[in-house]
């Protein structure tokens, strides 16, 4: 994932907010016009602002999901995106309303494990750098993903 | 603990190791909420909001909940303690997927306390109705410069 431009604005925050359910003031200021502060896992909300996300529909494009048929047609299988098996963020400041933040990524490490119901599990990591518009670190993001042999879950 | 007003002021929290907070994230999980997460945070991925594709073209029993939206609700507990600013690190790990139905608790423990650094490290558990941990994790916060709006256990 690269974007290049990110900005933080109150009533993304607010509707972030009130997915994950938390009602505190200092992430609503949209509604009173305090300027807000944004949820730890904020920076997660940055798929909205790359222009080639896998997980969001786009205009004219092939959409693995159901129209016609369960799978819709074409585009990446759902596997190729892996679990999210661990996520950790480090805060070098809060991310605050009026921040415009970019984002590079970078791989990070690959290992294996013997998974008990999956077969052999593949970890991966990925680093995420948001920094500020003045270029300085804001949060980092080490994300993991897990590819299992079939869908953790599923009936045996 | 008492409700304290608005983000932002600098209110020291008095910590120590083995104290704990627990909070209900959600009850009965709908499908309607997991797709509002899909919709603030951007990641549509048909297992979280297609049913009919979860089922029928992945193999699964049902949607399920992306594991950042458990992990945006846990963090009620860090922040609700210790302020929205005060996290320094966050980590969790996704244990088991959560299904729509789920009604979810988070226990965070306060495991060490460094009194010149104005941290505390906490631990943090997300188990189900069933007692099953869904999600485990760690914060880092600064204990030196809380003042969350005091959204109440429960």
């Amino acid at each position: 994932m690269t974007v290049e431009r990110f900005p933080v604005e109150g009533g993304h925050i607010m509707m972030f907010a009130r997915a994950i359910g938390d009602l505190d003031p200092a992430y609503h200021g949209a509604m009173t016009g305090a300027p807000a502060i944004a949820p730890p896992t904020f920076v997660w909300a940055a798929d909205h602002y790359d222009p080639d996300s896998a997980v969001r529909p786009k205009p004219g494009e092939p959409w693995v999901g159901s129209g016609s048929t369960p799978s819709g047609t074409g585009g990446p299988e759902p596997s190729d995106l892996g679990l999210h098996a661990e996520q950790r963020f480090e805060y070098h400041r809060p991310v605050r309303e009026g921040d415009v933040l970019s984002a590079v990524d970078r791989p990070g490490r690959i290992w294996t494990k013997e998974g008990r119901r999956g077969g052999v599990l593949t970890f991966a990591e990925r680093v995420t750098e948001y920094r500020d518009q003045d270029g300085e670190p804001v949060v980092t993001s080490t994300l993991v993903t897990v590819r299992t042999a079939r869908p953790v879950g599923a009936a045996e | 603990m008492s409700a304290v007003s608005s983000g932002g002021t600098n209110i020291a929290v008095d910590v120590a190791v083995g104290q704990t907070r627990e909070l209900t994230l959600v009850r009965d999980l709908t499908r309607t909420r997991i797709v509002q997460y899909a919709g603030a945070s951007g990641d549509f991925n048909p297992v979280h909001t297609d049913e009919r594709f979860a089922v029928e073209a992945a193999g699964y029993p049902s949607v399920f909940a992306h594991g950042m939206l458990t992990m945006g609700m846990a963090g009620r507990v860090i922040t609700g303690w210790f302020g929205p600013e005060s996290p320094l690190r966050y980590e969790a790990r996704f244990r088991t997927p959560v299904f729509p139905g789920a009604t979810l608790s988070a226990r965070a423990e306060v495991e060490s306390v460094d009194g010149s650094a104005g941290t505390a490290t906490l631990t943090l558990t997300v188990t189900d109705q069933h007692g099953a941990v869904v999600m485990t994790g760690t914060a880092v916060v600064r204990t030196s410069a809380a003042g969350g709006a005091g959204s109440e256990d429960k």
